[in-house]
């Protein structure tokens, strides 16, 4: 009896080994499914929801839902594209994202995904909330400005690094991003090596004096839209 | 005590930005004093604090729409200062020379064909239904289509060199992110005989105009000044790099080859109540003597020699009017900007010739440094840039000493020059304002907004007495 799970993301037959979830499977298949606090080598956390499909007709996480024998998977509609491109806006908003002369710009997974949905200005109130700069560390710059919350550095600090460097504290919309220790980031063991700093989605954690090394055009996300990676996949298999 | 009466023109047309004229009269409706008033604030002195030095190029450039690369640059040189590197690789300078060449070419000749060909080609009096951008377009179709290619050429050599045609990244501290491939450089080539060709077309059209209306531009809004500059270690025109020149009004070197890091022992500004932008002037001299004007007029007054061959015949020609003396006719700013269109496509074509281009040797650095200054030519003129930077690589201190900021003094005394010429009594002519206008146009004032209006002038003139009553009130 044949070990592989079986089941459908918009009408397409994608196979699962046991334990994968909705997002791994897609994404062996060569289907993307919009995340960003997913990243392929941190364990499932399900927090942003961007990632929100249509199981049997129930909204899930498909990075924290395991794959199942015959799911009916949605992804790819218009309803949820609209709750997608509303949870992007809603992260634009609330954080201060200066797209314009962010360095992460080209290469910030928040912005190529506002793209790839096709959002074109949050019409939602920008909230300009007051958030700090951490630019203690001589080789790390923290703009909690530009934070989305995703976790990846807890996680990566975490479960790559060995080091647990960053955790969250407060609540709501005072909820952000803290060190371990008492002062600020140079006094932890973080390095500038660790995953923690690389896994970033957005410009909130930056190596010092990289800047704008990077001409446009040559950035990841100028010459194809997110998720092209995981298509090109699909494109190999045939 | 007499009555005063005070003249208002708001907004000004066809400038970079928006700016209001007051024109204040005595009893007797004699102009005692006219004030342009910047009305617009710029904040990024103060919103760059505590951000990441390396950041600044890219975000104080949006200042501006029109000559970001200005901005840009100014700010790149003050953070080679930071980053220690006190001379760039030749590919990473030459990539920014070519980049600010582009800049000056495309800015100045948005302001001669859009903004002030329609002056120059139907007269000052003429219809403001007509003497517009689409009239220039009905009747001079050529000459319209022309200034538009000239435009995009600039533009396309911005984009190959900054990355993109408005707000680009290129100049990072210590050098810059990209050479010039192959491909850009033909795309670039294929068209650059043509532009220089269009640039003496060009300045033909500034020289005749001057020349032919010399008399009567020698006693519009014109008057003595000192002129201020960058210049080259061997005197030529530089508009990337150099030293602080400044002459005085008979060309007598008063600042000469100074060390543009130290420019704050040398420049101070003062604040007036009525306008948001300051007052530059010499310290030395003081307020009432030190102030000078920037821009084409006062550095192909500054020069000793420009570097390109057609380009410094033309400022033979230029300093030949005047007989080798520095030129003081606001109008002929114009003329002077037309030479550096000229010399900008000159320079372009040596640039895009030169293999240096294409080298891989992109990025120096050195001793870090806590405070860096960045001084370069923009169209506008001289443009200072200052930052301080904390142990934490975040900026703590800027300081902005804008082209425009610069000419503040001049165009107030361009405009009351005009005004006490041109208006007599409490009769508000559609020929005193437009001629208002023309004196500060000639300035190609950026006002920081990049917006500009086309077609006929919304215009409203006020005549108000000295207890603040409107007594007249006309608009256009």
């Amino acid at each position: 009896m044949s070990d592989k799970i079986k089941f459908t993301i918009d009408g397409v037959e994608i196979e699962a080994t046991p334990g994968q979830t909705i997002m791994q499977a897609a994404d062996e298949a060569g289907v993307y499914i919009p995340r960003l606090c997913a990243h392929k080598d941190l364990l499932p956390f399900g927090s942003c929801r961007v990632c929100t499909v249509m199981v049997n007709d129930r909204p899930q996480a498909a990075c924290t839902q395991p794959a199942s024998q015959g799911m009916y998977v949605e992804s790819e509609t218009e309803e949820l594209r609209q709750i997608r491109t509303n949870l992007v806006e809603m992260l634009f908003v609330e954080g201060n994202h200066y797209c314009p002369f962010c360095e992460k710009s080209g290469n910030c997974e928040l912005q190529a995904l506002g793209y790839r949905l096709g959002m074109l200005a949050p019409k939602y109130p920008y909230m300009f909330n007051k958030h700090d700069v951490d630019a203690s560390h001589p080789d790390i710059y923290i703009d909690h400005n530009r934070c989305i919350l995703c976790a990846r550095c807890v996680r990566s600090s975490k479960e790559l690094d060995g080091k647990n460097v960053f955790q969250f504290v407060g609540r709501g919309i005072h909820k952000k991003i803290a060190f371990n220790s008492d002062t600020n980031l140079a006094a932890t063991n973080v390095s500038v090596t660790d995953k923690a700093i690389e896994n970033c989605p957005v410009g909130a954690i930056l190596t010092k004096g990289v800047g704008y090394a990077v001409p446009i055009g040559k950035r990841m996300y100028d010459s194809q839209p997110i998720g092209s990676d995981i298509e090109a996949r699909k494109a190999t298999e045939k | 005590m007499g009555v005063t009466k005070k003249v208002v023109i708001e907004p000004v047309t066809r400038v970079e930005g928006h700016g209001k004229v007051t024109i204040l009269l005595d009893e007797k409706g004699q102009v005692t004093r006219a004030r342009l008033h910047i009305v617009e604030f710029r904040g990024f002195e103060r919103f760059i604090q505590g951000r990441p030095f390396w950041e600044v190029p890219v975000t104080v450039q949006r200042l501006c729409g029109i000559c970001p690369v200005s901005h840009h640059l100014a700010a790149a040189k003050a953070m080679d200062v930071i980053v220690g590197a006190d001379k760039l690789t030749p590919t990473a300078e030459k990539m920014r020379r070519l980049m600010h060449y582009g800049q000056t070419y495309q800015s100045h000749v948005l302001h001669f064909f859009h903004l002030v060909s329609p002056d120059l080609l139907f007269g000052f009096d003429a219809d403001p239904a007509v003497r517009n951008i689409i009239g220039v377009i009905k009747k001079y179709p050529e000459l319209a289509v022309q200034g538009v290619m000239m435009r995009k050429f600039g533009q396309e050599v911005i984009k190959v060199t900054a990355g993109k045609k408005i707000h680009g990244t290129g100049a990072i501290p210590g050098g810059i992110n990209k050479n010039l491939s192959i491909a850009e450089r033909d795309f670039l080539l294929k068209d650059i005989d043509q532009q220089i060709e269009w640039s003496r077309g060009a300045l033909k059209i500034a020289k005749d105009y001057t020349i032919e209306h010399l008399e009567e531009l020698s006693g519009f809004g014109s008057f003595d000044s000192n002129h201020l500059s960058l210049i080259r270690a061997d005197g030529a025109l530089d508009l990337y790099d150099g030293g602080i020149r400044m002459i005085d009004s008979e060309g007598n070197k008063v600042i000469d080859h100074f060390n543009n890091q130290n420019y704050s022992d040398i420049i101070a500004e003062e604040v007036r109540d009525w306008s948001y932008m300051k007052f530059p002037f010499i310290k030395d001299l003081g307020v009432d003597k030190g102030w000078y004007r920037v821009g084409p007029l006062s550095r192909i007054n500054t020069a000793d020699f420009i570097d390109t061959p057609e380009a410094e015949l033309a400022r033979q020609e230029f300093k030949a009017v005047t007989s080798g003396k520095p030129n003081n006719i606001t109008m002929a700013y114009h003329w002077a900007r037309m030479i550096e269109v000229l010399h900008s496509a000159e320079k372009m074509k040596e640039l895009l010739l030169d293999d240096d281009l294409q080298g891989e040797d992109l990025v120096v650095k050195g001793e870090r440094r806590s405070e860096g200054v960045g001084i370069i030519e923009a169209p506008r003129g001289t443009l200072f840039h200052h930052y301080k930077v904390n142990e934490d690589d975040q900026v703590t201190m800027c300081n902005l000493i804008v082209s425009t900021t610069s000419n503040n003094v001049p165009m107030n005394l361009a405009v009351e020059g005009v005004a006490k010429k041109y208006l007599s009594g409490t009769e508000i002519t559609e020929g005193l304002l437009n001629r208002v206008e023309v004196a500060i146009r000639a300035y190609d004032p950026c006002l920081s907004c990049a917006t500009h209006a086309l077609g006929k002038m919304p215009l409203t003139v006020s005549v108000v007495d000295h207890c603040g009553q409107i007594v007249d009130k006309k608009s256009t």
